[in-house]
Formats: structure tokens, sequence, C-alpha cells
């Protein structure tokens, strides 16, 4: 008999109405819960007409907004990079006594949810928090202001590029490396060299899907950013304020910029592991 | 070239053979410290600075109560769901083939990668009494928006990956030989999925159903649009310590803040738990 590889070729004859019926119901339930609402922010966005599509994009607030998500991003994601490529190679290449549990407090923020981020934030840095006096006295700003939104940005992305990485990193072990390091390679050569060749599409994986949450995150950012129209205000809190300003087209407008980013997120996820399977 | 040899024996003192220890360490150790710790311990130092006494009548006030109320029921609602729906994905893309099942298989990415707000905005928009779906609704008297249920609908849209993701390479590596020896012995195939199939996916299972279950809990983007927000209603716990954060009561934030946290700890201890059970099952076979 031939090995059953195709799925599918496990089912029998007398199954075949149930396999109908059970792809039916998931196809009918994954159409109703996600595909229809991720149709429907296109459709509302341009519900009134391209022109008007335009002119919630281009409001003074809304452009700010993404000028905004997009600083953070550019700031949050390489610290990331950086960071996530020294604890993976910290922890994929030395053996160190409290290795696991760094790694779990790498990987915390993943189980700590983004408000209780924030609130942990406003508690350290606010006027009554840990460092708020410290703070006031050197008159520096870190909340309802471009560093609170950084960091708080920092804490939920910090465990992504790790995650991708980190696993490659252990299944290929470190001999390729030793074997530079016998022939004189320098340690910025062995990971510029071999290293980096070997991990390069998992780093991107990790390094858009940082992006991604960099771009897309609401919780956290709302507590510490003070939500100040034209100032503060990122484009994911943008869209809840147009939401409260009933302005519902606009909302949908900022939304599917959002939605875009995210199918591009999802088609770079797709070529990346096309390129990792075919490595 | 023999010293190096030396420095390089099988097990235990490999540490310190690659450069860039110091560097990677310090990096790492005082990003985790600043960025992750230092905000944490912030929140337990005010845990500390509230006491036992304070904490347990600012958690049984009868707002925090129903807002946590409220919170676990409708993640448990929306676990159900995902459970259920979770466990039907993975076996429709393992088990059958059929046009367009890597297009549905794509669309399971779909609610990661959305952002929260925006699967908050458009869910609400649609279950509104105008909307696509709230229109047919409506007419049967089922409204969704404003109560438990958008709760629920939001949390589960938020966490549909989990159960699927979890299960799918479990059903992928799952032996077909041990299928085949039960059809053959005349097992019904609701039997073999019964006593051959769950068995073998319901660590993971379970594991992707307790990080479904706890990313609820805390879903706060995509909650707040559609839940309508009404104290003692539909209030969630994570949005009730925002607004005590705004009524700048911080212990009151601090002590339904650190509920939440040591209710996701103590998620997450479960989760590794199961997760270390299912590899010393998955080593024996």
């Amino acid at each position: 008999m031939k090995p059953a590889v195709v799925p599918g070729a496990l089912a029998p004859r007398e199954k075949q109405t149930a396999s109908r019926l059970l792809i039916g119901l998931a196809v009918a339930v994954t159409a109703v819960i996600i595909v229809v609402p991720l149709i429907y922010i296109f459709w509302r966005a341009l519900a009134d007409g391209f022109g008007v599509f335009a002119q919630n994009i281009l409001d003074p607030n809304t452009l700010h907004a993404v000028w905004l998500t997009a600083l953070v991003a550019l700031i949050t994601v390489p610290v990331n990079i950086v960071i996530g490529l020294a604890a993976a190679w910290l922890i994929a290449r030395f053996t160190f006594p409290g290795r696991k549990l760094l790694l779990t407090v790498i990987e915390l923020p993943f189980s700590i949810s983004p408000i209780i981020a924030g609130v942990c934030y406003l508690l350290l840095y606010g006027r009554q928090g840990l460092l708020g006096p410290m703070l006031a006295d050197a008159d520096i700003q870190i909340l309802f202001a471009l560093p609170g939104i950084v960091l708080v940005t920092l804490f939920v992305t910090a465990p992504f590029v790790t995650r991708e990485v980190l696993p490659l990193m252990q299944a290929q072990g470190s001999e390729q490396e030793q074997a530079a390091l016998t022939l004189g390679a320098s340690g910025f050569q062995i990971f510029r060299l071999v290293t980096l060749p070997n991990i390069r599409w998992a780093l991107v994986y990790g390094a858009v899907l940082a992006s991604a949450r960099a771009i897309g995150e609401f919780g956290a950012v709302s507590v510490v950013s003070g939500s100040i129209r034209g100032q503060t205000n990122t484009l994911p809190l943008q869209i809840e304020l147009l939401f409260n300003d009933l302005n519902i087209v606009g909302a949908f407008a900022a939304a599917s910029t959002l939605t875009l980013l995210a199918l591009v997120t999802m088609l770079i996820k797709t070529l990346v592991e096309g390129r990792t399977k075919s490595d | 070239m023999t010293s190096v040899a030396v420095a390089i024996p099988r097990s235990g003192r490999t540490r310190r053979v690659l450069p860039g220890f110091g560097l990677t360490m310090g990096l790492t150790l005082s990003y985790v410290g600043i960025i992750v710790l230092l905000p944490v311990l912030a929140l337990v130092l005010k845990g500390a600075e509230i006491g036992p006494v304070r904490y347990w009548e600012i958690v049984t006030s009868p707002r925090t109560l129903a807002a946590l109320r409220l919170t676990v029921t409708a993640a448990a609602i929306a676990t159900l769901f995902n459970a259920a729906y979770g466990l039907l994905m993975a076996w429709v893309l393992t088990r059958y083939c059929f046009p367009g099942r890597r297009l549905l298989d794509a669309m399971m990415d779909i609610p990661f990668a959305l952002p929260t707000a925006v699967a908050g905005l458009s869910l609400t928009a649609l279950f509104s009494a105008n909307g696509w779906y709230g229109s047919i609704l409506a007419p049967a008297g089922i409204s969704v928006v404003y109560t438990i249920w958008g709760v629920a609908i939001a949390m589960s849209f938020t966490s549909v990956p989990f159960v699927v993701r979890t299960v799918q390479p479990i059903l992928e590596d799952l032996d077909p030989a041990v299928e085949e020896a039960a059809r053959s012995l005349g097992a019904s195939p609701f039997t073999i999925f019964r006593r051959v199939i769950f068995p073998a996916i319901q660590p993971a299972f379970l594991v992707g159903a307790t990080i479904a279950f706890a990313r609820s809990l805390g879903e706060f983007g995509a909650v707040i649009f559609i839940a309508g927000n009404l104290p003692m209603k539909t209030e969630i716990a994570s949005l009730l310590a925002m607004i005590r954060l705004e009524e700048y009561d911080y212990n009151g934030a601090a002590a339904i803040a650190l509920t939440l946290m040591l209710i996701a700890l103590i998620l997450l201890a479960l989760s590794n738990w199961l997760q270390s059970r299912m590899q010393r099952k998955g080593g024996v076979t």
C-alpha cells in the first residue's frame, strides 16, 4: 500500500459525505467570522467613494497618526533586531546558570496582556510612580509622549525576534561557528559570514512580526500615550477616536490602511516560509 | 590548535569557546531589566504597598467583581467556541484535499495579523443594528453589540489561531498506520476519532485552549469597541483598570492589573506543564 502523504488520501469512500459536510462547515464558519469582517473593512472605507476615502486619509490628524506610528516602528524594530539577536546568541551558544529563567523572562510579555503592561509603565514612570518624582525633577517627560509609546511598544514586541531565531540557531548547532573561530575569524566576522546567512529568513520573519505588532498595538499604547489628538495618537488609537466621534467612514479608512499592512505581513510570511523550506 | 580542541569537550564546558558572551549577556540583561522586569516590579511593589486587606476590598467591590465575572465568562464562551472551531479547522486542513485549502489555511493567520482595534471596529459595525449581520439578527430579537455575546465574539476572533495552530502539526505527524489498524479491526470513524486520534491530540488541544483562554482574558482592543462598556454590565476588567488610572486611583488599577496578571501567570504555568507532559508523551511513542 502507498503511504498516505496527500491530505485526503486517508478518507475512505463512505466518509465522503461526512468530509464534504465538514469542509463546508469549516468554509462557512471561516467566511462568517474572518473573511466577511476583512472584506467589510474595505467596503466601508470606500463606501462613499474614493474621494471621501482620500479625504479621510489626508486628514491632518490621521496623517500625523500615520507618521507617529511609522516613527515608533522605525525606532523599536531595529532595537528589537539587535537585542533579539543578542539574546538568541547568548541562549543558543552558551550555557550558564539561569538560562531557562532568562528565556522565560524574555517571553513574559506574551503572557502579560497589553493593558497590564500599560499599567506597569504608568506605575513606574507616572507622577505617583516609582521613578516619577525623579523624572519630574530632571524634567524628563516619558509618559504621554513619544518615549513612553516607544518603551511600551518595546515591551510588547520584545520576544518576537528571539522566538523566531533561537530555535533555528539551536537546531543548527555551533560547529560552523567553531570552525570559523579556529580559522581565525573575529567574533563579528563569524556572526556576519556564518551565523547571519543561516538565520536571515527567520530574522526577517521575526522583524516583520515585530513591526506588525508595533504598528498595530492598541491597549498598551492607549494607557501610556494619553491619546492627545494630533500629538500622541498612533493610528490604532486614531481609529478609536474617529469611531467615538461617530466618523465611522473615517475610522474605516484609517483601519483599511492597517489592514493592507496586515495582508502584506501575511504575504511576507508565506514567502519567507517558502524560502526556509527550500534552504 | 591543540588548545582549541581541548577547549571543546563533548558537553558542559563549551560555554566560553565562542566570543560575545559578555556583550550579549550585557545587552540582554539590561534590555530585559529595563523594558520587562522594572515595570513589572513597579506593579508588584504597588501591590505590596496596597496590602492584602485593601487589595481584597478593591477586588471584591461590586463593580470589580462584575467586571471580572464578565471577563471570565465571555472568555470561557470564546474558548469553547474556539476549541470546537479550532479542532474542526485543524482536522479539515490536515485531512482533506480541496480547492482553496491553502487559502483557508492562510485565513487562520488573519486574526493575529490584523490589529485588534481594526478587528473590533469591523465586528462592531457588522453586528450593529444597521450592519450586515445586525440587520439579520435584529428581527430575530438578537442583539450582540453592547452585550456579553459581543464581548465573547470579539474575544474569539482575536484568539482563533491558537487551537488550530497547536493541533495542526500533531495531526499532520500522526502515524496513519494506527488509524488503519483501528479501521481494519472494524472501528467506526467516530470510534477511531474518540479512541485513537483524540488521545493523541488532546495535550496539544488543551495547550491551545489554555492559551486562547489566557489571551481572551487579556483582550482589550477588539472588545472595547463592541462592548459598549456599561459599568456592571459590559465592562471588562482591563478596561476598569484603565478607568481607575484615568481617575488617578492607582491602587484600584494596580489591584485589578495584579489580579489579571496572576491569572495569566497561572494559565502560563498550566500550559507549560501541559506542554512538558506532551513532549514526554511524544518521546515515548
